[in-house]
């Protein structure tokens, strides 16, 4: 019978998993019971008012909506970001590549408000954004920018090292055979980082969902237009309402959890389909 | 060196049995849970207090403070911070103690004198320098072109106060609740941001420069002026506005735990004191204590006022009717009308 122990240089498979499965417990696997235990203190029929009352839904659409096109603008531009700092060298190079964590390293409320600052009518961009009729700041786009901010590192930090792996011989083996650019690209690179890039959306995707701290200060928090499902959260816990808040964050969890299912499939697929 | 480690010894002998007979002098620590705009007041009040409790209590009280949003803060309180007294913007986060946790009995509010509200404060206009929408009272915030700055009233104390002078001059002026329903509806399509705090609002009027007037607790509508300029800013105070109680209490729970409850309740009686009151008055909230008030009639401008208890029949019954889920403030807002 073959055994599910492979050979390891760390020994202790037995004390290492019982660690595992403890710390897994103790960090994520309580507190979301937690959660559920909370939600379901509340009937179907209380639940599924509260998941479903219009506000909370045009809420969902926001939510999900602005941190859905955020990770997807991460994943064009956090590619180039990633490709340019892997295969280009620079003056300066260190610097940008440090200031890629930034987003990690700030507190969301300083970003939220620096955004604000910049985004606001009277701001150094939004002066000249107002004029031409653009909103950024106090509407959805506001939500949207805020959410790309945070999420940049997401996608950069995970596409980097699969692209330093990859061999640049291999493109100019591509090119010697008579591939274009474009099909290079296609066939050759793409293929190899699509697994990187899919999880990096995730993670970006993931983070934007929950993001209450920065979101807050630049959207202005109209309800049915620009208020974020943490924020309608935040508003049932005013209320000393503890499973409301609870259903709204069961619903959010539900939709990530699809969201990444999705995604873990797609990456299988793609990873069968290029026999990696 | 061995007679020091003697009196050491002897020190630390000394302070066990007048921990236990409760006799000496000693640090008392205490931990005030307040809201955001207290801080500057607490600041200096916990200082008076210090030495005041030094001479009547013998002991050195170190008070600490927490601040944030009132609701924010009372579930802190709620979920187990060991607060020994709370001082929040409105009984309703106090009731939920009881409500929630059963920390305090039923009613605390009746223990202290004026309803354990030993400083009251209001709300007024805060307007741009030269008053350049002519704002003068609640029906100018009504008007089209008139952009009104307010944080949003389900996450925060002073915006509910807010809403309900605006509902009280409505109600006034109108009469019918169908009326001030329309007219609060009417103020609040004016709002083009809603945030989630005070200061967040007085950072969108003041810094980002939107709207035309900020509907301010007086006490930060007198900070903004210290703080961004005198010159930038005017207050204007409307013909009719609410009295805002920003109530105290002892945490009994916690007070019995730490063995903290006579300092505590000294502190609070300590705000209704002539010095408590002067220090109230010096930082912009409105003393209860007569003289004193007397004493900053120049600071406040004199103006109606009406109560939560009697326009409203209590927190309770007004959070219930306006501002929970499915009340008249989502209603105001829901599409369509």
């Amino acid at each position: 019978m073959p055994s599910i122990r492979k050979p390891s240089v760390i020994p202790g498979f037995g004390l290492s998993l019982g660690f595992a499965s403890f710390y897994a417990s103790l960090i994520v696997f309580i507190p979301l019971a937690a959660l559920f235990a909370k939600a379901f203190t509340l009937t179907w029929d209380e639940f599924w008012r509260t998941a479903l009352d219009p506000q909370a839904v045009a809420s969902y659409k926001l939510s999900l909506g602005a941190a859905f096109i955020g990770a997807g603008v991460n994943l064009i531009f956090g590619f180039i970001v990633a490709w340019v700092l892997v295969r280009y060298h620079f003056f300066g190079k260190k610097v940008v590549d440090a200031l890629v964590d930034l987003p990690f390293a700030l507190p969301t409320a300083v970003a939220g408000i620096a955004l604000t600052a910049l985004y606001a009518p009277q701001g150094w961009l939004g002066q000249w954004l107002s004029p031409l009729g653009i909103k950024v700041a106090y509407a959805p786009l506001g939500v949207v920018v805020a959410l790309t901010f945070i999420g940049l590192p997401f996608v950069v930090r995970t596409v980097q090292p699969v692209l330093e792996e990859l061999e640049r011989e291999i493109e100019e083996a591509a090119a010697s055979l008579g591939a274009s650019r474009w099909h290079t690209f296609r066939k050759i690179l793409l293929p190899a980082v699509l697994p990187a890039l899919l999880t990096g959306f995730a993670l970006s995707f993931a983070r934007g969902v929950g993001e209450y701290g920065s979101v807050v200060f630049i959207s202005g928090n109209m309800p049915f237009k620009t208020e974020i499902t943490p924020l309608l959260i935040v508003t049932k816990l005013e209320q000393y309402n503890y499973a409301g808040a609870a259903a709204l964050a069961v619903v959010l969890l539900g939709f990530s959890f699809v969201l990444l299912l999705l995604i873990n499939m797609l990456q299988y697929w793609s990873s069968k389909r290029t026999g990696g | 060196m061995l007679f020091k480690n003697l009196k050491k010894s002897l020190l630390v002998l000394a302070l066990g049995f007048s921990a236990s007979s409760a006799l000496a002098q000693t640090d008392v620590k205490l931990l005030n849970v307040s809201y955001d705009p207290t801080r500057e007041l607490y600041v200096e009040f916990n200082k008076a207090f210090a030495e005041h409790w030094k001479k009547t209590g013998k002991q050195t009280a170190i008070v600490s403070q927490s601040h944030g949003g009132s609701g924010k803060q009372a579930r802190a309180v709620i979920e187990g911070l060991a607060a020994d007294v709370v001082t929040l913007a409105l009984a309703y986060d106090i009731d939920a103690l009881y409500e929630e946790a059963k920390l305090i009995p039923q009613d605390w509010q009746t223990r202290l004198p004026n309803n354990s509200s030993p400083y009251t404060s209001t709300i007024v206009f805060l307007v741009r320098k030269g008053n350049p929408k002519n704002i003068k009272d609640w029906n100018d915030l009504v008007k089209p072109g008139v952009q009104v700055i307010t944080p949003n009233p389900k996450t925060s104390g002073g915006a509910r106060w807010n809403y309900l002078a605006a509902w009280a001059y409505a109600k006034k002026h109108l009469g019918s609740d169908a009326n001030a329903q329309e007219f609060v509806a009417q103020l609040f399509k004016n709002v083009p941001v809603l945030d989630s705090g005070a200061r967040g609002s007085l950072t969108t009027f003041a810094q980002r420069e939107i709207g035309d007037v900020f509907l301010s607790w007086e006490n930060e509508a007198f900070l903004a002026g210290k703080e961004f300029g005198a010159d930038k800013f005017e207050i204007v105070v409307p013909s009719l506005s609410i009295l805002a109680e920003p109530p105290v209490t002892v945490v009994d729970k916690n007070v019995d735990k730490n063995g903290t409850r006579k300092v505590a309740e000294a502190y609070l009686e300590f705000l209704y004191s002539k010095e408590g009151q002067e220090i109230a008055g010096k930082n912009f909230y409105r003393p209860r204590d007569p003289e004193v008030a007397a004493k900053y009639a120049h600071v406040f401008t004199k103006v109606e006022l009406i109560t939560i208890d009697d326009e409203f029949g209590g927190w309770q019954k007004a959070q219930k009717a306006h501002f929970s889920d499915g009340g008249i403030f989502d209603a105001i807002y829901k599409p369509g009308n």
